[in-house]
């Protein structure tokens, strides 16, 4: 195993463990770590919303612009001054965030195949963030922003982009006049304006874009923010000097931790390690990686155009178009290289309920590493096999909780590439076929490596989303478990009662009728 | 409904969240140099010199009459030699070549020392012409910095040459 592997593995672990522990208190929907990109753009609208405040009150000229902004803290401190340190504690909050994203996708190795595109355009991002930023702190023109502006004209004119030396800017108090405020506010707006268009880019070839958390995590943020904002007010520092230089200022790590460390080495490291780690994050892709599974694909015959595996799927692959054969019908088309060969657009399809009596089952789109039609053999063979008093088939995730060790005499499991390609009719033909139950195991909420898989499996055996589970099968017989990689136990465990909860109802009170697919069809 | 368990645990998390964002946010304080001491910034921009060469009356008149300009000079400029002496000691010594393709642009340099705050005798020099021998500019002073205080040394010919704010 490579370094590069073994490091990933590592922060992988770590990222898994934590979003483990989070997910007691939080639950899978409100833990923030499993949606560190939707919290992170909340984060930024916070930023806007309030910003947009302070711009209003904001006056550009060199001596109102200090006290325009330190004003608003002492005189309008209810408001203004709250609005301000949200707006600053926002910032941090969205760039420790976005970090904590940016290492938590390469941990789970998110960086290449389908995911290139949001991973490329995720780099830049990273770059306006902290320009934008910088920028931000210079506008309240205090000896913060003279240090920041300062350290930042210095780190720039290391490169060879300006015929001046644009330090000399600051030279003294008299090289800053009215205008540079003015650009400056244009910049600071103008950047984030940017940031946003750049993030709608970014999260163009994904579908049910998650753009802002649960509620309850936008609330709790929010009033963590507005706590802090009460508690710790963010204030300006004395105004700036520049026949001065800076003492000792109360300082934001988050945002301008490059100035120390410009100071600590020199411009040239700086820039030597900003332009190397930005390199390598492009150049991540093509490190090696586990090659590409083969993607969805879709048989014209048995695609009715039905629109289910276009909503479903989590990437945005499938389009429709009209079906080249059946005028006003439509066909799916599955993008190859947007496919994550998932296989929620194969759970999806109405073609591929295994009551259909046909000997080979073809679908209208399929998994060609695991075909619906290999999965209803499999299924069958499993139940043939199973012995007992209560059998029952265990659905499970390759990526979630290992469930083969819970394999025995009466208990088949049968693995997925993700739940989400079970179709639903599964379960019922499973109960029909011989089982007594059927455990589907997915992952852990907000926990799916293909997003969406364990919610449309929730959503679908629970009869709120197409194709749903017929209302007919006893909910007695299925269990529903979320179940993480670390979750072996848990899910034993969850086997175990359901098992007894099974034994323990009345033999047949709620059994459906049987169902021979080879008998019936002969018949 | 959240169980009370849970809300106390996200109540610690989001605490948590806030007290690391408030606490980076404005510390550890971050001081650039120590209070004892000054700074001096080196910052001049300054075009070099060209040797330019009177027309005589016989090449003016063969020329265009919009285009008769009496001197003809040379579209690059020369390197400017630059030297700091601090207390006797060089501190800096540079020359600077001019900008643009064509060598036709302003020379710059920008440095910045930082030196104990008190009395220091600064003597700075000068060639903006490196045709010719010696230096065109010098300035040699006693100054004296208070802590935290930044002294500029600039060129402007307007203002005669070399000047210490």
């Amino acid at each position: 195993m490579s370094f590069h592997s073994a490091l990933r593995k590592s922060a992988k672990s770590v990222f898994l463990r934590s979003e483990e522990a989070l997910d007691s208190p939080f639950g899978g929907e409100d833990n923030p770590l499993r949606h560190l990109g939707a919290v992170g753009m909340y984060l930024l609208w916070l930023v806007v919303a309030s910003g947009l405040y302070l711009y209003t009150v904001l006056d550009t000229g060199i001596d109102a612009v200090y006290s325009s902004i330190g004003d608003l803290s002492l005189a309008q401190w209810y408001l203004g001054g709250v609005l301000r340190s949200v707006h600053r504690y926002a910032s941090d909050g969205f760039m420790l965030v976005m970090m904590l994203h940016l290492i938590r996708e390469w941990s789970y190795g998110r960086y290449h195949g389908f995911r290139l595109y949001s991973w490329m355009t995720g780099i830049p991002l990273i770059w306006l963030a902290y320009a934008a930023g910088i920028g931000g702190y210079w506008i309240v023109w205090d000896q913060l922003a003279q240090l920041s502006a300062t350290a930042t004209s210095e780190l720039l004119d290391w490169l060879p982009i300006f015929s001046q030396p644009s330090a000399r800017n600051f030279m003294a108090p008299e090289s800053i006049s009215d205008r540079f405020f003015t650009l400056l506010v244009f910049i600071h707006i103008g950047l984030p304006l940017l940031l946003i268009l750049a993030l709608w880019a970014h999260v163009q070839r994904i579908a049910h874009v998650d753009y802002l958390p649960s509620r309850r995590v936008m609330l709790g943020t929010l009033a963590a923010l507005l706590v802090l904002a009460l508690i710790k007010p963010a204030l300006s520092n004395p105004p700036a000097n520049l026949a001065m230089v800076p003492g000792a200022l109360h300082f934001d790590w988050f945002i301008l931790f490059i100035h120390p460390l410009t100071d600590a080495t020199s411009p040239a490291i700086v820039w030597s390690l900003l332009f190397g780690v930005t390199a390598l994050l492009f150049a991540l892709p093509l490190l090696p990686h586990p090659g590409p599974q083969p993607v969805a694909v879709v048989d014209a015959a048995n695609c009715t155009g039905c629109d289910r595996c276009l909503a479903d799927c989590p990437y945005a692959a499938i389009s429709m178009v009209p079906h080249p054969r059946r005028p006003g019908l439509k066909l799916a088309v599955v993008d190859a290289d947007l496919c994550a060969s998932c296989g929620i657009c194969a759970g999806s399809c109405p073609s591929s309920t295994p009551f259909r009596r046909r000997e080979t089952l073809v679908t209208g789109i399929d998994m060609p590493q695991q075909p619906v039609n290999a999965l209803r053999d499999e299924l069958e063979a499993a139940l043939a096999r199973l012995d007992g008093r209560t059998r029952i088939v265990v659905f499970g995730c390759t990526r979630g909780a290992d469930a083969a060790n819970l394999a025995a005499s009466d208990t088949a499991v049968i693995p997925l590439i993700c739940t989400g390609m079970l179709p639903p009719a599964f379960v019922e033909y499973a109960l029909r076929s011989g089982a007594d139950g059927v455990l589907v195991a997915t992952c852990r909420s907000g926990g799916c490596d293909f997003r969406l898989g364990d919610r449309w499996t929730s959503e679908r055996l629970l009869g709120q989303r197409e194709p749903h589970l017929r209302r007919t099968v006893p909910a007695s017989r299925l269990h529903l478990v979320a179940a993480s990689q670390h979750d072996g136990r848990a899910l034993a465990s969850a086997l175990a009662e359901f098992r007894t909860r099974l034994e323990s109802q009345p033999a047949a009170s709620d059994r459906l009728p049987p169902y021979l697919r080879r008998v019936s069809h002969h018949a | 409904m959240l169980k009370p368990a849970a809300l106390v645990g996200q109540v610690i998390l989001y605490g948590a969240f806030a007290a690391f964002i408030g606490t980076f946010a404005s510390s550890p304080k971050y001081q650039q140099i120590p209070d004892d001491v000054a700074l001096i910034k080196l910052s001049i921009s300054h075009l070099g010199g060209r040797e330019c060469r009177k027309r005589t009356p016989e090449e003016l008149a063969k020329m265009p009459p919009n285009m008769r300009a009496p001197m003809d000079c040379p579209r690059e400029r020369s390197d400017i030699r630059l030297e700091v002496d601090l207390d006797g000691q060089p501190v800096f010594r540079a020359v600077m070549h001019p900008t643009g393709l064509y060598k036709d642009g302003v020379s710059t340099v920008y440095k910045r020392f930082e030196v104990k705050a008190g009395s220091h005798q600064l003597a700075v020099r000068m060639d903006d012409d490196l045709m010719k021998p010696g230096f065109d500019y010098i300035k040699d002073e006693k100054i004296t910095l208070a802590p935290g205080q930044v002294m500029v040394i600039d060129f402007n010919p307007d203002r005669g040459g070399l000047f210490f704010k």
